[in-house]
Protein backbone atom coordinates (compact mmCIF):
# COMPACT_ATOMS: atom_id res chain seq x y z
CA UNK A 1 0.00 0.00 0.00
CA UNK A 2 2.60 2.30 1.15
CA UNK A 3 4.71 2.00 -2.40
CA UNK A 4 1.12 1.96 -4.13
CA UNK A 5 0.84 5.84 -2.60
CA UNK A 6 4.66 6.24 -3.35
CA UNK A 7 3.65 5.72 -7.23
CA UNK A 8 0.74 7.59 -7.34
CA UNK A 9 2.70 10.54 -5.92
CA UNK A 10 5.68 10.05 -8.08
CA UNK A 11 3.11 9.60 -11.10
CA UNK A 12 1.29 13.10 -10.08
CA UNK A 13 4.68 14.79 -9.28
CA UNK A 14 6.23 13.19 -13.02
CA UNK A 15 2.58 14.72 -14.60
CA UNK A 16 2.50 17.75 -13.44
CA UNK A 17 5.88 18.23 -15.15
CA UNK A 18 4.39 16.73 -18.61
CA UNK A 19 2.25 18.24 -21.02
CA UNK A 20 -1.36 18.09 -20.75
CA UNK A 21 -4.41 18.00 -23.27
CA UNK A 22 -7.29 19.20 -22.04
CA UNK A 23 -11.08 18.80 -23.75
CA UNK A 24 -13.22 21.53 -22.96
CA UNK A 25 -17.05 21.18 -22.31
CA UNK A 26 -19.55 21.67 -25.12
CA UNK A 27 -22.18 23.61 -24.14
CA UNK A 28 -24.48 23.60 -27.15
CA UNK A 29 -26.56 20.90 -25.54
CA UNK A 30 -27.37 23.81 -22.50
CA UNK A 31 -25.92 23.42 -19.24
CA UNK A 32 -25.82 19.60 -19.15
CA UNK A 33 -22.42 18.16 -18.78
CA UNK A 34 -21.10 16.99 -22.35
CA UNK A 35 -17.43 17.20 -23.70
CA UNK A 36 -16.18 18.43 -27.01
CA UNK A 37 -15.41 15.47 -29.10
CA UNK A 38 -13.65 17.43 -31.30
CA UNK A 39 -10.12 16.12 -31.84
CA UNK A 40 -7.05 17.85 -30.71
CA UNK A 41 -3.55 17.78 -33.08
CA UNK A 42 -1.76 16.96 -30.36
CA UNK A 43 -3.44 13.72 -30.17
CA UNK A 44 -2.80 12.90 -33.52
CA UNK A 45 0.28 10.58 -33.37
CA UNK A 46 -0.54 9.02 -30.20
CA UNK A 47 -4.52 7.83 -30.22
CA UNK A 48 -6.37 6.88 -33.32
CA UNK A 49 -9.43 9.63 -33.88
CA UNK A 50 -12.27 7.08 -33.60
CA UNK A 51 -11.03 5.79 -30.87
CA UNK A 52 -10.80 9.11 -29.06
CA UNK A 53 -14.36 10.11 -30.25
CA UNK A 54 -15.63 6.89 -28.83
CA UNK A 55 -14.51 7.47 -24.82
CA UNK A 56 -15.45 10.95 -25.21
CA UNK A 57 -18.96 10.06 -26.54
CA UNK A 58 -19.47 7.30 -23.95
CA UNK A 59 -18.49 9.92 -21.48
CA UNK A 60 -20.66 12.06 -22.78
CA UNK A 61 -23.53 9.30 -22.79
CA UNK A 62 -22.93 8.79 -19.19
CA UNK A 63 -23.33 12.36 -17.86
CA UNK A 64 -26.76 12.52 -19.85
CA UNK A 65 -27.41 9.30 -18.16
CA UNK A 66 -26.72 10.95 -14.91
CA UNK A 67 -28.72 14.09 -15.57
CA UNK A 68 -31.50 12.47 -17.29
CA UNK A 69 -35.07 14.21 -16.44
CA UNK A 70 -37.47 11.53 -16.15
CA UNK A 71 -39.65 9.39 -14.10
CA UNK A 72 -37.35 8.26 -11.36
CA UNK A 73 -35.48 11.50 -10.91
CA UNK A 74 -38.42 12.70 -10.07
CA UNK A 75 -39.20 9.77 -7.97
CA UNK A 76 -35.89 10.33 -6.36
CA UNK A 77 -36.26 13.96 -5.97
CA UNK A 78 -39.90 13.41 -4.48
CA UNK A 79 -39.49 11.00 -1.91
CA UNK A 80 -37.15 12.77 -0.94
CA UNK A 81 -38.71 15.88 -0.47
CA UNK A 82 -40.97 13.71 1.43
CA UNK A 83 -38.18 13.10 3.82
CA UNK A 84 -37.01 16.22 4.16
CA UNK A 85 -33.67 15.02 2.24
CA UNK A 86 -33.03 12.73 5.56
CA UNK A 87 -32.87 9.94 3.14
CA UNK A 88 -29.97 10.77 1.28
CA UNK A 89 -27.33 10.34 4.53
CA UNK A 90 -28.22 6.67 3.81
CA UNK A 91 -29.08 6.41 0.57
CA UNK A 92 -26.81 7.27 -2.65
CA UNK A 93 -28.32 9.23 -5.32
CA UNK A 94 -28.85 8.47 -9.24
CA UNK A 95 -26.07 10.85 -10.04
CA UNK A 96 -23.73 9.04 -7.86
CA UNK A 97 -24.32 5.62 -8.96
CA UNK A 98 -23.21 7.03 -12.21
CA UNK A 99 -20.45 9.13 -11.47
CA UNK A 100 -19.14 5.65 -9.75
CA UNK A 101 -20.11 3.85 -13.18
CA UNK A 102 -17.80 6.65 -15.11
CA UNK A 103 -15.00 5.97 -12.65
CA UNK A 104 -14.38 2.32 -13.53
CA UNK A 105 -15.09 3.02 -17.04
CA UNK A 106 -12.18 5.51 -17.19
CA UNK A 107 -10.31 2.98 -14.77
CA UNK A 108 -10.76 0.12 -17.17
CA UNK A 109 -10.06 2.39 -20.28
CA UNK A 110 -6.96 3.10 -18.68
CA UNK A 111 -5.68 -0.38 -18.35
CA UNK A 112 -6.59 -1.61 -21.10
CA UNK A 113 -6.44 1.12 -24.21
CA UNK A 114 -4.71 4.16 -23.03
CA UNK A 115 -2.10 3.19 -20.58
CA UNK A 116 -0.45 1.00 -23.34
CA UNK A 117 -0.33 4.20 -25.32
CA UNK A 118 1.53 5.88 -22.62
CA UNK A 119 -1.61 7.70 -22.10
CA UNK A 120 -3.60 8.78 -18.80
CA UNK A 121 -6.84 9.83 -18.17
CA UNK A 122 -8.74 12.00 -15.82
CA UNK A 123 -12.00 11.80 -14.13
CA UNK A 124 -13.18 14.95 -14.83
CA UNK A 125 -14.82 15.12 -11.49
CA UNK A 126 -11.31 15.64 -10.52
CA UNK A 127 -11.33 19.29 -12.17
CA UNK A 128 -14.81 20.16 -11.40
CA UNK A 129 -16.52 18.71 -14.16
CA UNK A 130 -14.52 21.46 -16.39
CA UNK A 131 -11.93 18.90 -18.23
CA UNK A 132 -11.20 15.95 -19.28
CA UNK A 133 -7.29 15.88 -19.32
CA UNK A 134 -5.02 14.07 -20.75
CA UNK A 135 -1.78 13.74 -18.90
CA UNK A 136 2.00 11.79 -19.86
CA UNK A 137 3.10 8.72 -17.90
CA UNK A 138 6.80 9.21 -17.79
CA UNK A 139 8.54 5.91 -18.01
CA UNK A 140 10.52 5.12 -14.31
CA UNK A 141 12.41 2.12 -16.10
CA UNK A 142 12.04 -1.69 -16.01
CA UNK A 143 9.43 -3.49 -13.81
CA UNK A 144 7.38 -5.92 -13.57
CA UNK A 145 3.52 -4.54 -15.32
CA UNK A 146 1.46 -4.62 -11.83
CA UNK A 147 -2.11 -4.93 -11.93
CA UNK A 148 -2.78 -1.63 -14.19
CA UNK A 149 -4.17 1.27 -13.14
CA UNK A 150 -6.59 1.58 -11.19
CA UNK A 151 -8.39 4.78 -8.91
CA UNK A 152 -6.82 8.06 -10.46
CA UNK A 153 -6.20 7.70 -14.07
CA UNK A 154 -4.82 10.44 -15.85
CA UNK A 155 -3.99 10.66 -19.40
CA UNK A 156 -1.48 12.13 -20.88
CA UNK A 157 0.10 13.10 -24.02
CA UNK A 158 3.16 14.51 -25.14
CA UNK A 159 3.62 17.45 -27.74
CA UNK A 160 5.38 16.03 -30.87
CA UNK A 161 8.59 17.94 -30.12
CA UNK A 162 9.10 16.11 -26.72
CA UNK A 163 11.77 13.85 -26.28
CA UNK A 164 9.93 10.85 -25.32
CA UNK A 165 11.28 7.36 -26.65
CA UNK A 166 8.45 4.71 -26.96
CA UNK A 167 8.91 2.08 -25.00
CA UNK A 168 11.32 -0.87 -25.89
CA UNK A 169 12.86 -3.86 -24.73
CA UNK A 170 11.53 -5.09 -21.47
CA UNK A 171 7.82 -4.57 -20.97
CA UNK A 172 7.18 -0.85 -19.09
CA UNK A 173 6.02 0.11 -15.78
CA UNK A 174 2.61 0.92 -15.88
CA UNK A 175 2.22 3.40 -13.03
CA UNK A 176 0.13 1.25 -10.44
CA UNK A 177 -2.25 4.25 -8.95
CA UNK A 178 -4.58 3.39 -5.65
CA UNK A 179 -4.55 4.91 -2.86
CA UNK A 180 -6.49 8.09 -4.02
CA UNK A 181 -9.95 8.45 -3.90
CA UNK A 182 -11.72 8.91 -6.82
CA UNK A 183 -15.54 10.22 -6.75
CA UNK A 184 -16.75 6.51 -5.22
CA UNK A 185 -15.19 8.56 -1.50
CA UNK A 186 -16.83 11.94 -2.24
CA UNK A 187 -19.39 12.30 0.45
CA UNK A 188 -22.80 12.08 -0.53
CA UNK A 189 -24.71 14.74 -1.73
CA UNK A 190 -24.45 17.56 1.03
CA UNK B 1 14.00 3.58 26.83
CA UNK B 2 11.25 6.52 26.71
CA UNK B 3 8.80 5.96 23.54
CA UNK B 4 7.58 8.55 21.46
CA UNK B 5 4.13 8.43 20.11
CA UNK B 6 3.88 11.29 17.42
CA UNK B 7 0.25 11.40 15.84
CA UNK B 8 0.80 12.15 12.03
CA UNK B 9 -1.71 15.16 11.43
CA UNK B 10 -4.22 14.19 8.48
CA UNK B 11 -4.42 17.23 6.18
CA UNK B 12 -7.92 17.71 4.31
CA UNK B 13 -8.46 19.30 1.37
CA UNK B 14 -10.81 22.04 2.90
CA UNK B 15 -7.88 23.27 4.97
CA UNK B 16 -6.59 24.42 1.44
CA UNK B 17 -9.36 25.70 -0.62
CA UNK B 18 -9.22 29.41 -1.48
CA UNK B 19 -12.30 31.23 -1.44
CA UNK B 20 -13.74 33.12 1.76
CA UNK B 21 -16.20 30.28 3.06
CA UNK B 22 -15.63 29.04 6.79
CA UNK B 23 -16.27 25.07 7.44
CA UNK B 24 -16.93 23.03 10.00
CA UNK B 25 -17.00 19.39 11.32
CA UNK B 26 -14.20 18.65 9.33
CA UNK B 27 -15.14 20.00 6.08
CA UNK B 28 -18.80 18.47 6.15
CA UNK B 29 -20.31 21.82 6.52
CA UNK B 30 -19.86 24.91 4.22
CA UNK B 31 -20.51 28.31 4.92
CA UNK B 32 -19.97 31.96 4.48
CA UNK B 33 -17.81 33.83 6.37
CA UNK B 34 -20.76 36.47 7.87
CA UNK B 35 -23.10 34.16 9.99
CA UNK B 36 -24.35 36.57 12.14
CA UNK B 37 -28.13 37.09 10.12
CA UNK B 38 -27.93 32.85 9.70
CA UNK B 39 -27.97 32.92 13.85
CA UNK B 40 -30.61 36.18 14.20
CA UNK B 41 -32.71 33.74 11.18
CA UNK B 42 -32.11 31.14 13.48
CA UNK B 43 -33.21 32.49 16.62
CA UNK B 44 -36.18 33.84 15.37
CA UNK B 45 -37.48 30.37 14.06
CA UNK B 46 -36.90 29.15 16.83
CA UNK B 47 -37.59 31.55 18.74
CA UNK B 48 -41.05 31.81 18.19
CA UNK B 49 -41.83 28.42 17.40
CA UNK B 50 -40.96 28.34 21.24
CA UNK B 51 -43.05 30.55 22.70
CA UNK B 52 -45.91 28.90 20.38
CA UNK B 53 -45.57 25.20 21.95
CA UNK B 54 -45.20 26.35 24.84
CA UNK B 55 -48.32 28.66 25.28
CA UNK B 56 -50.43 28.56 22.62
CA UNK B 57 -50.93 25.06 21.55
CA UNK B 58 -51.16 24.03 24.80
CA UNK B 59 -54.27 25.55 24.86
CA UNK B 60 -55.30 25.00 21.40
CA UNK B 61 -54.99 21.26 21.40
CA UNK B 62 -57.06 21.11 24.05
CA UNK B 63 -60.13 23.23 22.78
CA UNK B 64 -59.63 22.65 19.07
CA UNK B 65 -58.01 19.55 18.30
CA UNK B 66 -54.16 17.98 19.26
CA UNK B 67 -53.66 17.52 15.35
CA UNK B 68 -53.00 21.58 15.31
CA UNK B 69 -49.25 21.42 17.41
CA UNK B 70 -48.75 17.86 15.77
CA UNK B 71 -49.22 19.83 11.77
CA UNK B 72 -47.02 22.60 13.39
CA UNK B 73 -44.63 20.48 14.48
CA UNK B 74 -43.34 19.14 11.16
CA UNK B 75 -43.91 21.95 9.11
CA UNK B 76 -41.16 23.41 12.12
CA UNK B 77 -38.90 20.39 11.02
CA UNK B 78 -39.55 20.88 7.86
CA UNK B 79 -38.22 24.23 7.69
CA UNK B 80 -35.33 23.38 9.72
CA UNK B 81 -34.46 21.04 8.09
CA UNK B 82 -34.34 22.53 4.74
CA UNK B 83 -32.54 25.38 6.01
CA UNK B 84 -29.98 23.36 7.49
CA UNK B 85 -29.55 22.12 4.17
CA UNK B 86 -29.59 25.19 2.83
CA UNK B 87 -27.03 26.60 4.52
CA UNK B 88 -24.53 23.79 5.42
CA UNK B 89 -24.18 22.61 1.65
CA UNK B 90 -21.77 23.70 -0.88
CA UNK B 91 -23.62 25.84 -3.63
CA UNK B 92 -22.28 24.30 -6.66
CA UNK B 93 -18.79 25.93 -6.02
CA UNK B 94 -16.76 25.19 -9.39
CA UNK B 95 -13.22 24.61 -8.08
CA UNK B 96 -10.79 26.96 -9.66
CA UNK B 97 -8.28 25.77 -12.67
CA UNK B 98 -5.17 24.07 -11.53
CA UNK B 99 -1.84 26.13 -12.59
CA UNK B 100 -1.64 23.72 -15.91
CA UNK B 101 -5.49 24.05 -16.85
CA UNK B 102 -4.45 27.70 -16.57
CA UNK B 103 -2.02 28.23 -18.45
CA UNK B 104 -3.28 26.00 -21.08
CA UNK B 105 -6.70 28.25 -21.38
CA UNK B 106 -4.18 31.11 -21.41
CA UNK B 107 -2.11 29.73 -24.54
CA UNK B 108 -5.77 29.26 -26.58
CA UNK B 109 -6.35 32.78 -25.34
CA UNK B 110 -3.59 34.05 -26.83
CA UNK B 111 -3.67 31.83 -30.09
CA UNK B 112 -7.16 33.63 -31.08
CA UNK B 113 -7.02 36.79 -29.81
CA UNK B 114 -3.24 37.12 -31.19
CA UNK B 115 -0.49 38.76 -28.21
CA UNK B 116 -1.08 41.74 -26.95
CA UNK B 117 1.52 44.70 -27.05
CA UNK B 118 2.94 46.10 -23.67
CA UNK B 119 0.53 48.66 -22.11
CA UNK B 120 -2.13 47.60 -23.98
CA UNK B 121 -5.43 46.41 -21.98
CA UNK B 122 -6.24 42.97 -23.49
CA UNK B 123 -9.74 42.78 -24.93
CA UNK B 124 -11.68 41.30 -22.69
CA UNK B 125 -11.96 37.53 -22.80
CA UNK B 126 -15.26 36.05 -23.74
CA UNK B 127 -16.41 33.06 -25.55
CA UNK B 128 -19.50 32.34 -27.45
CA UNK B 129 -21.63 29.44 -27.76
CA UNK B 130 -25.05 28.66 -28.74
CA UNK B 131 -27.74 27.60 -26.81
CA UNK B 132 -30.87 26.46 -28.14
CA UNK B 133 -30.28 29.05 -31.36
CA UNK B 134 -29.49 31.72 -28.70
CA UNK B 135 -25.84 33.20 -28.54
CA UNK B 136 -24.51 32.85 -24.98
CA UNK B 137 -21.27 34.23 -23.83
CA UNK B 138 -19.17 32.55 -21.39
CA UNK B 139 -17.32 35.22 -19.84
CA UNK B 140 -13.74 34.70 -18.28
CA UNK B 141 -13.25 34.24 -14.08
CA UNK B 142 -9.94 35.83 -13.57
CA UNK B 143 -10.16 34.82 -10.49
CA UNK B 144 -11.06 31.40 -10.66
CA UNK B 145 -8.79 31.26 -14.11
CA UNK B 146 -11.91 29.71 -16.23
CA UNK B 147 -14.40 30.13 -18.46
CA UNK B 148 -17.69 29.99 -16.16
CA UNK B 149 -20.40 28.11 -17.56
CA UNK B 150 -23.51 29.33 -18.53
CA UNK B 151 -25.39 30.49 -16.25
CA UNK B 152 -22.59 30.39 -13.69
CA UNK B 153 -21.48 33.58 -11.77
CA UNK B 154 -18.73 34.86 -8.98
CA UNK B 155 -19.89 35.91 -6.12
CA UNK B 156 -17.90 38.27 -4.38
CA UNK B 157 -18.83 37.40 -0.88
CA UNK B 158 -17.65 34.00 -0.92
CA UNK B 159 -14.81 34.76 -3.82
CA UNK B 160 -16.14 31.85 -5.43
CA UNK B 161 -18.07 30.64 -9.04
CA UNK B 162 -20.92 29.39 -8.13
CA UNK B 163 -22.95 27.08 -10.66
CA UNK B 164 -26.62 28.18 -11.54
CA UNK B 165 -25.37 31.62 -9.16
CA UNK B 166 -29.06 32.55 -8.03
CA UNK B 167 -28.05 35.03 -5.17
CA UNK B 168 -26.27 35.45 -1.83
CA UNK B 169 -28.20 35.33 0.73
CA UNK B 170 -27.37 36.60 4.40
CA UNK B 171 -30.19 34.92 6.28
CA UNK B 172 -29.16 31.42 5.51
CA UNK B 173 -25.26 31.88 5.64
CA UNK B 174 -24.29 30.67 2.04
CA UNK B 175 -24.59 31.64 -1.76
CA UNK B 176 -28.01 30.01 -3.41
CA UNK B 177 -26.67 27.99 -6.20
CA UNK B 178 -27.27 24.86 -8.13
CA UNK B 179 -26.81 22.48 -5.44
CA UNK B 180 -29.14 24.05 -2.78
CA UNK B 181 -31.74 26.39 -4.56
CA UNK B 182 -34.59 23.62 -4.40
CA UNK B 183 -33.60 23.39 -0.66
CA UNK B 184 -33.62 27.18 -0.54
CA UNK B 185 -36.96 27.46 -1.96
CA UNK B 186 -38.80 24.59 0.21
CA UNK B 187 -37.78 26.22 2.80
CA UNK B 188 -39.07 29.56 2.18
CA UNK B 189 -42.11 27.59 0.76
CA UNK B 190 -42.50 25.90 4.58
CA UNK B 191 -41.12 29.01 6.65
CA UNK B 192 -44.45 30.92 4.57
CA UNK B 193 -46.44 28.07 5.93
CA UNK B 194 -45.28 27.91 9.14
CA UNK B 195 -45.61 31.85 9.48
CA UNK B 196 -49.49 31.81 8.02
CA UNK B 197 -49.97 28.74 10.37
CA UNK B 198 -48.51 30.37 13.65
CA UNK B 199 -50.17 33.98 13.07
CA UNK B 200 -53.42 32.45 12.12
CA UNK B 201 -53.61 30.28 15.17
CA UNK B 202 -52.35 32.91 17.73
CA UNK B 203 -55.27 34.92 15.96
CA UNK B 204 -57.71 32.15 16.89
CA UNK B 205 -56.47 31.81 20.17
CA UNK B 206 -56.26 35.05 21.36
CA UNK B 207 -60.05 35.22 20.06
CA UNK B 208 -60.65 32.07 21.91
CA UNK B 209 -59.56 32.92 24.73
CA UNK B 210 -60.86 36.71 24.85
CA UNK B 211 -64.28 35.56 24.73
CA UNK B 212 -63.92 34.05 28.27
CA UNK B 213 -61.32 36.15 29.81
CA UNK B 214 -60.89 39.38 27.93
CA UNK B 215 -58.43 40.97 25.17
CA UNK B 216 -56.14 42.63 28.02
CA UNK B 217 -56.38 39.44 30.21
CA UNK B 218 -55.44 37.28 27.27
CA UNK B 219 -52.74 39.63 26.20
CA UNK B 220 -51.33 39.96 30.13
CA UNK B 221 -51.35 35.64 30.52
CA UNK B 222 -49.56 35.11 27.32
CA UNK B 223 -47.42 37.91 26.20
CA UNK B 224 -45.29 36.12 23.93
CA UNK B 225 -48.05 35.61 22.05
CA UNK B 226 -47.77 39.80 21.01
CA UNK B 227 -44.61 38.82 20.35
CA UNK B 228 -45.25 36.27 18.04
CA UNK B 229 -48.01 38.03 16.07
CA UNK B 230 -45.62 40.51 15.59
CA UNK B 231 -42.55 38.29 14.45
CA UNK B 232 -44.96 36.97 12.46
CA UNK B 233 -46.97 39.91 10.71
CA UNK B 234 -43.16 41.14 9.25
CA UNK B 235 -42.24 37.76 8.21
CA UNK B 236 -45.11 37.33 6.38
CA UNK B 237 -44.58 40.35 4.28
CA UNK B 238 -40.92 39.60 3.08
CA UNK B 239 -40.71 35.87 3.12
CA UNK B 240 -44.36 34.96 1.42
CA UNK B 241 -43.30 37.83 -1.30
CA UNK B 242 -39.75 36.07 -1.70
CA UNK B 243 -41.72 32.69 -2.03
CA UNK B 244 -44.02 34.18 -4.84
CA UNK B 245 -41.27 35.52 -6.50
CA UNK B 246 -39.43 32.15 -6.25
CA UNK B 247 -42.22 30.28 -7.11
CA UNK B 248 -42.38 32.81 -10.55
CA UNK B 249 -38.38 32.18 -10.87
CA UNK B 250 -38.95 28.57 -10.93
CA UNK B 251 -41.88 28.48 -13.16
CA UNK B 252 -39.99 30.34 -15.84
CA UNK B 253 -36.66 28.24 -15.22
CA UNK B 254 -34.47 31.50 -14.32
CA UNK B 255 -32.08 32.78 -11.71
CA UNK B 256 -32.23 35.45 -9.80
CA UNK B 257 -28.96 37.18 -11.26
CA UNK B 258 -30.64 36.38 -14.88
CA UNK B 259 -33.59 38.56 -13.43
CA UNK B 260 -31.63 40.85 -12.07
CA UNK B 261 -29.57 41.45 -15.40
CA UNK B 262 -32.26 41.39 -17.43
CA UNK B 263 -30.59 38.42 -19.30
CA UNK B 264 -34.32 37.25 -20.56
CA UNK B 265 -36.02 40.25 -20.73
CA UNK B 266 -36.97 39.94 -24.16
CA UNK B 267 -34.58 43.05 -25.74
CA UNK B 268 -33.42 42.11 -28.45
CA UNK B 269 -35.74 38.89 -28.79
CA UNK B 270 -33.33 37.14 -26.37
CA UNK B 271 -35.35 34.08 -24.95
CA UNK B 272 -34.25 31.81 -21.92
CA UNK B 273 -32.88 29.26 -23.57
CA UNK B 274 -33.02 26.68 -20.62
CA UNK B 275 -36.46 27.17 -20.26
CA UNK B 276 -38.61 23.66 -21.49
CA UNK B 277 -41.46 26.26 -22.67
CA UNK B 278 -43.76 24.27 -20.21
CA UNK B 279 -44.34 25.49 -16.24
CA UNK B 280 -45.02 21.95 -14.98
CA UNK B 281 -41.61 20.74 -17.04
CA UNK B 282 -39.78 23.95 -15.40
CA UNK B 283 -40.81 23.18 -11.68
CA UNK B 284 -39.98 19.37 -11.81
CA UNK B 285 -36.61 20.47 -13.14
CA UNK B 286 -36.17 22.52 -11.07
CA UNK B 287 -37.05 21.29 -7.86
CA UNK B 288 -37.31 17.33 -8.42
CA UNK B 289 -34.84 17.12 -11.27
CA UNK B 290 -31.15 15.12 -10.54
CA UNK B 291 -28.94 16.43 -7.63
CA UNK B 292 -25.00 16.64 -8.71
CA UNK B 293 -23.23 16.02 -5.77
CA UNK B 294 -20.39 18.15 -5.09
CA UNK B 295 -17.21 18.26 -6.77
CA UNK B 296 -15.05 20.14 -4.34
CA UNK B 297 -14.17 16.79 -2.22
CA UNK B 298 -13.44 18.90 0.80
CA UNK B 299 -12.92 15.07 3.23
CA UNK B 300 -10.27 14.23 0.89
CA UNK B 301 -7.07 14.36 2.18
CA UNK B 302 -3.92 16.47 0.98
CA UNK B 303 -1.30 13.90 -0.19
CA UNK B 304 2.03 15.11 2.08
CA UNK B 305 4.71 16.53 0.02
CA UNK B 306 7.66 14.66 -0.61
CA UNK B 307 10.87 16.26 -0.13
CA UNK B 308 13.38 13.47 -1.29
CA UNK B 309 12.55 10.19 -0.74
CA UNK B 310 11.26 9.85 2.35
CA UNK B 311 8.60 7.14 2.66
CA UNK B 312 5.01 8.03 3.77
CA UNK B 313 5.11 6.15 6.68
CA UNK B 314 7.87 8.18 8.22
CA UNK B 315 6.61 9.81 11.70
CA UNK B 316 7.60 13.29 12.15
CA UNK B 317 6.33 16.20 14.12
CA UNK B 318 2.68 16.93 12.53
CA UNK B 319 3.68 20.43 11.84
CA UNK B 320 6.52 19.81 9.09
CA UNK B 321 4.24 17.70 7.55
CA UNK B 322 3.12 20.03 5.26
CA UNK B 323 0.74 18.82 2.03
CA UNK B 324 1.59 19.79 -1.35
CA UNK B 325 -0.85 18.54 -3.76
CA UNK B 326 -2.47 19.44 -7.43
CA UNK B 327 -4.93 20.96 -5.74
CA UNK B 328 -4.88 24.94 -6.37
CA UNK B 329 -3.77 26.17 -2.70
CA UNK B 330 -2.12 29.36 -4.13
CA UNK B 331 -3.19 32.09 -3.37
CA UNK B 332 -3.70 34.65 -6.62
CA UNK B 333 -1.67 37.33 -6.80
CA UNK B 334 -3.23 40.75 -6.55
CA UNK B 335 -1.98 42.09 -9.72
CA UNK B 336 -3.99 39.86 -12.01
CA UNK B 337 -6.26 41.41 -14.30
CA UNK B 338 -9.66 43.22 -12.02
CA UNK B 339 -12.77 41.40 -12.40
CA UNK B 340 -15.57 42.97 -13.97
CA UNK B 341 -16.87 45.64 -11.47
CA UNK B 342 -19.12 44.17 -9.58
CA UNK B 343 -22.19 45.41 -8.24
CA UNK B 344 -21.80 45.44 -4.51
CA UNK B 345 -24.41 45.09 -2.29
CA UNK B 346 -27.40 45.31 -4.90
CA UNK B 347 -30.45 45.73 -3.07
CA UNK B 348 -33.47 45.03 -5.40
CA UNK B 349 -36.78 47.70 -5.74
CA UNK B 350 -38.43 47.26 -2.66
CA UNK B 351 -41.81 45.75 -4.69
CA UNK B 352 -43.69 43.04 -2.84
CA UNK B 353 -42.35 40.47 -4.47
CA UNK B 354 -38.74 41.30 -3.97
CA UNK B 355 -38.20 42.17 -0.12
CA UNK B 356 -35.74 44.72 0.04
CA UNK B 357 -33.26 42.40 2.46
CA UNK B 358 -32.74 39.66 0.07
CA UNK B 359 -28.69 40.61 -1.28
CA UNK B 360 -28.15 39.38 -4.93
CA UNK B 361 -24.25 39.89 -5.60
CA UNK B 362 -24.31 40.12 -9.70
CA UNK B 363 -21.77 40.75 -11.75
CA UNK B 364 -22.42 42.68 -15.06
Amino acid sequence: MATEVHNLQELRRSASLATKVFIQRDYSEGTICQFQTKFPPELDSRIERQLFEETVKTLNGFYAEAEKIGGSSYLEGCLACATAYFIFLCMETHYEKVLKKISRYIQEQNEKVFAPRGLLLTDPVERGMRVVSFLDVLYEGPEQPTSGVSGVACLAVCEATRKWAPPQGPPHRVPHITGHPPVISYPCCW
Amino acid sequence: MSVMVVRKKVTRKWEKLPGRNTFCCDGRVMMARQKGIFYLTLFLILGTCTLFFAFECRYLAVQLSPAIPVFAAMLFLFSMATLLRTSFSDPGVIPRALPDEAAFIEMEIEATNGAVPQGQRPPPRIKNFQINNQIVKLKYCYTCKIFRPPRASHCSICDNCVERFDHHCPWVGNCVGKRNYRYFYLFILSLSLLTIYVFAFNIVYVALKSLKIGFLETLKETPGTVLEVLICFFTLWSVVGLTGFHTFLVALNQTTNEDIKGSWTGKNRVQNPYSHGNIVKNCCEVLCGPLPPSVLDRRGILPLEESGSRPPSTQETSSSLLPQSPVPTEHLSSNEMPEETSTPEEIPPPEPPEPPQEVAEAEK
